[in-house]
């Protein structure tokens, strides 16, 4: 991957990965497409990756990448960097369609909506304001105020309202206006969203979907920077999956919505304007696996949401140092996809967890707990861990990128895990 | 007890931030009686016991509840609140609330059940009161203090007892315990170990209610939900989210105040600004209500009127009942703050009696009609024990299965395979 890009700030990079598109017979992603085939149980969720991703940034860096898994020949001569297809005529051409990922979002949100009338959101300005970042614009209008609620800022309440809904019968979709917001609700995430279902002894089932963008943004200050996910990974019951780029946001947003299990979708509030060409077709994205960035040889790079950007332009950098990393979007957070993050590890020998949450008892934390526990053996070295300080995100925007892991830092950490 | 008498205090709207009549201008640090130690409720103590009429109390303008309050106001002697059917319908479910609390707490102390264990006695005509008017699709939302809740809603004796002894024929399989009394098939959402915690669940079931009907379209249901609730709760926050959601949005629900007046060991006036709760519905746009909880008839008539108006799609209603619990907290509470004349006095209200004396006064039933109901209760009960003691325990199996309703949410392990997949799982020694 011989395709070089200019980095603006701490911005996104390109990544992609893709499949021909004409082969339609069978997933033709290239990581999980045996096992997808093999294996009965997960024989119904359909893969198809998209042809390529664009990146909006502010300096509207546009990119083209082309990957084919492991078919490394045709990787280097399709990783030119090219101009935007923005050209009508090449865009029709093409399959799928482009969106940014809060309409994909939006896009999932609404087939699902359409597709089962018990399917109805729940939250803060997700109605006539249409959602603080747009995700549920124009379904108020489309499906009305009762099915997209606009409840009173009373955040434990509304979500012990969506438990109660989801109890009785409906498929509710509690949006957090800011991931922050929940723990407001923890009480009800906890005790009912995660327990419910045991304590009466498998009576109730709880389909619901508790989603928000959090992360570290812009300056947001620190209790809109928060990643919650660390607080949440201990309560039983419940799935948790991250989101970062358009084609799975949907996928994930479809699926969890179609989950019998409660699920906390976690988006981020940087990357909601990410760029991509999606499938056309209904598509979903399984809960449980984690997906292959960047196939490689040299470390394993376990990462999520958006510290998947800073890992792939820290790739870029490795590359042209001679460095082979595979990428690893770890997508759901709980549980962990132990089989392609195993299978990895036996490859490569070194893994480095690059993430968001704070050190302690972060996600990456117990990642760490689990590999060590299952794949001790297949370790080279110690296993690194790249997060965020353990330090109220400060609203200097110096400080706060000191507090968040950056390019740089990553690409030191393989240079010296590789040693 | 006197079903002529118009113990409800009603407060609407209008009249938010006034007292609903003259006489509940008393503030609460003058107490008539010395001895009573709950000085919002002074008036009713004294008034209770007298047989006069107490028209002067109500407010002028009346909605919903007033039609219930005229009605009873102009009862005769000849029209009955209830028939001979209804009567020992009540009789009977009052009973087997008490007779298989009393089981628990023998039981408890023999060493068959453990932990936390808050029962009931006293306070069976808010349960009966309320829930016997229910239908099978009524939702009933309930705190720890849910036995009796489970049984008047329908869940079997020997299914809350086996619950109660862990056993894996209980009502959540043994795994709730307690606290947390579940049945789909009744509608009782639980049973919450944390306060206020099943409020916005209960809104939640009366939501649902009302997307059934204006949104799927499915213009019968007219499913009502009870939220029950105790004095404490009364000052937690989800509770006024929930008034506010509830109001707004006209929801099928009655909010119902089991104002036993301790919670634990804190009364209700030490812990409360303004101890009238009734009040606090008007602030919210509902009507609130405060009735006699020691007298099923008169719990009875209001909740008629408080559940029709959900069923109507009026909107909630905010219904106090002043009531008391005769034992303690729970099984561990040694109850050493109450005063022994406030236990008195409300055991001399026992609800039980006072229907009794009902039925037999108005020629309802015999006193053998009444002890073949206490016999055929303590069977149920003895019954429910039995099953109960002879029923298994879960075996490990059980561990992992109703963690999650699908249980790929355990994920995908190293082999590749879903962890769900692995047969220890289901012996429930799988490592998840």
């Amino acid at each position: 991957m011989a395709a070089t890009f200019h980095g603006v700030g701490a911005t996104v990079a390109a990544l992609s990965s893709s499949s021909s598109s004409s082969s339609s017979s069978s997933p033709s992603n290239s990581f999980g497409s045996k096992i997808l085939l093999s294996s009965p149980s997960r024989s119904f969720s359909v893969r198809k990756r998209a042809s390529f991703t664009m990146v909006r940034s502010e300096g509207s860096m546009n990119f083209d990448l082309n990957f084919k898994g492991r078919r490394a020949q045709q990787l280097i001569a399709n990783a030119v960097a090219t101009k935007a297809d923005s050209s009508p005529a090449s865009s029709s051409s093409k399959p799928g369609h482009e969106l940014l990922l809060f309409e994909a979002l939006r896009e999932g949100l609404e087939e699902e909506m359409e597709r089962d009338p018990r399917v109805c959101v729940m939250g803060e300005d997700v109605g006539h304001y249409g959602g603080s970042y747009k995700v549920t614009k124009g379904l108020a209008t489309k499906f009305g105020d009762l099915r997209v609620l606009d409840t009173p800022i009373a955040e434990n309440s509304f979500t012990g309202m969506g438990i109660g809904a989801a109890m009785t019968g409906l498929r509710p979709v509690v949006e957090g206006m800011n991931m922050g917001f929940l723990l407001l609700a923890f009480n009800q995430i906890s005790n009912n969203c995660g327990m419910l279902h045991y304590t009466s002894g498998g009576q109730f089932t709880i389909p619901i979907v508790i989603r928000g963008p959090g992360g570290v943004g812009r300056q947001l200050g620190a209790e809109h920077s928060q990643r919650l996910e660390s607080y949440f990974q201990s309560i039983p019951g419940i799935q948790m999956v991250a989101c970062s780029t358009p084609y799975n946001a949907k996928g994930l947003m479809k699926a969890a919505i179609r989950s019998e299990n409660p699920v906390i979708l976690f988006e981020h509030v940087l990357l909601y304007n990410l760029k991509e060409r999606i499938p056309d077709e209904d598509y979903i994205c399984n809960l449980e696996e984690a997906e292959m960035v960047r196939p490689g040889e040299h470390v394993t790079i376990l990462t999520y949401s958006r510290m998947r950007y800073h890992v792939m332009q820290a790739a870029k950098t490795l590359v042209n140092k001679g460095y082979d990393p595979e990428v690893i979007d770890i997508r759901s957070l709980k549980p962990f996809d132990l089989y392609t993050i195993g299978n990895s590890v036996k490859k490569t020998h070194r893994v480095l967890i690059v993430e968001e949450c704070m050190r302690t008892g972060g996600i990456g934390a117990s990642l760490i707990a689990a590999i060590t526990e299952n794949f001790n053996d297949y370790l080279d070295a110690p296993i690194m861990c790249l997060s965020s300080q353990d330090v109220p995100t400060p609203y200097a925007g110096t400080l706060e990128e000191w507090t968040v892991v950056q390019p740089a830092q990553i690409v030191a950490a393989v240079e010296q895990l590789c040693q | 007890m006197n079903s002529a008498s118009c113990a409800a205090k009603i407060s609407t709207q209008p009249f938010s931030l006034n007292p609903t009549s003259p006489a509940s201008h008393d503030r609460p640090l003058v107490s008539p009686k010395p001895a009573s130690l709950f000085l919002g409720s002074t008036r009713k103590l004294r008034l209770s016991s007298s047989s006069k009429l107490n028209l002067h109390r109500r407010s002028g303008t009346v909605v919903a509840v007033s039609d219930v309050v005229k009605q009873k106001k102009s009862k005769s002697t000849h029209s009955l609140l209830i028939t001979k059917e209804e009567g020992l319908e009540l009789y009977e479910d009052m009973i087997l609330g008490r007779a298989f609390e009393d089981m628990c707490a023998q039981m408890y102390y023999r060493g068959k059940m453990f932990g936390f264990v808050h029962l009931y006695n006293g306070q069976e005509a808010v349960s009966t009161g309320f829930i016997k008017l229910l239908k099978q699709q009524d939702s009933v939302v309930s705190t720890y203090r849910d036995h009796v809740h489970a049984l008047s809603k329908g869940v079997p004796a020997r299914a809350v007892m086996s619950e109660l002894f862990g056993k894996t024929t209980g009502c959540c399989r043994g795994q709730g315990g307690s606290m947390h009394m579940f049945s789909r098939e009744h509608n009782l959402l639980g049973g919450f170990a944390f306060i206020g915690e099943g409020i916005p669940v209960a809104t939640g079931a009366a939501f649902t209610s009302k997307y059934k009907r204006e949104v799927l379209k499915e213009a019968d249901c007219d499913h009502v939900t009870l939220a029950f609730f105790g004095d404490g709760t009364c000052n937690n926050g989800q509770f006024f989210e929930c008034l506010n959601m509830a109001a707004l949005w006209k929801l099928p629900i009655v909010f119902v105040v089991e104002n036993n007046l301790w919670a634990i060991g804190m009364s209700h006036l030490r812990a409360t600004s303004d101890p009238q709760i009734y009040k606090k519905g008007p602030a919210f746009g509902m009507p609130g209500i405060h009735v006699d909880g020691m007298d099923v008839l008169k719990v009875r008539e209001v909740a008629k009127e408080a559940i029709g108006r959900a069923r109507r799609g009026e909107g909630p209603t905010l219904v106090e009942c002043e009531t008391y619990r005769f034992r303690g907290h729970s099984l561990a509470d040694p109850d050493e703050l109450r005063d022994p004349a406030e236990k008195a006095h409300y055991a001399a209200r026992d609800p039980i009696t006072a229907l009794k004396k009902y039925l037999i006064e108005n020629s309802l039933a015999s006193e053998a009609d009444l002890k073949a109901i206490d016999k055929k209760i303590d069977e149920v009960v003895e019954d429910a024990v039995e099953f109960a003691d002879e029923s298994p325990v879960p075996s490990q199996s059980q561990l992992l299965e109703n963690v999650f309703a699908d249980p790929k949410g355990f994920g995908i392990g190293p082999d590749g395979r879903y962890r769900c997949e692995d047969p220890k799982f289901t012996e429930g020694t799988a490592h998840v």
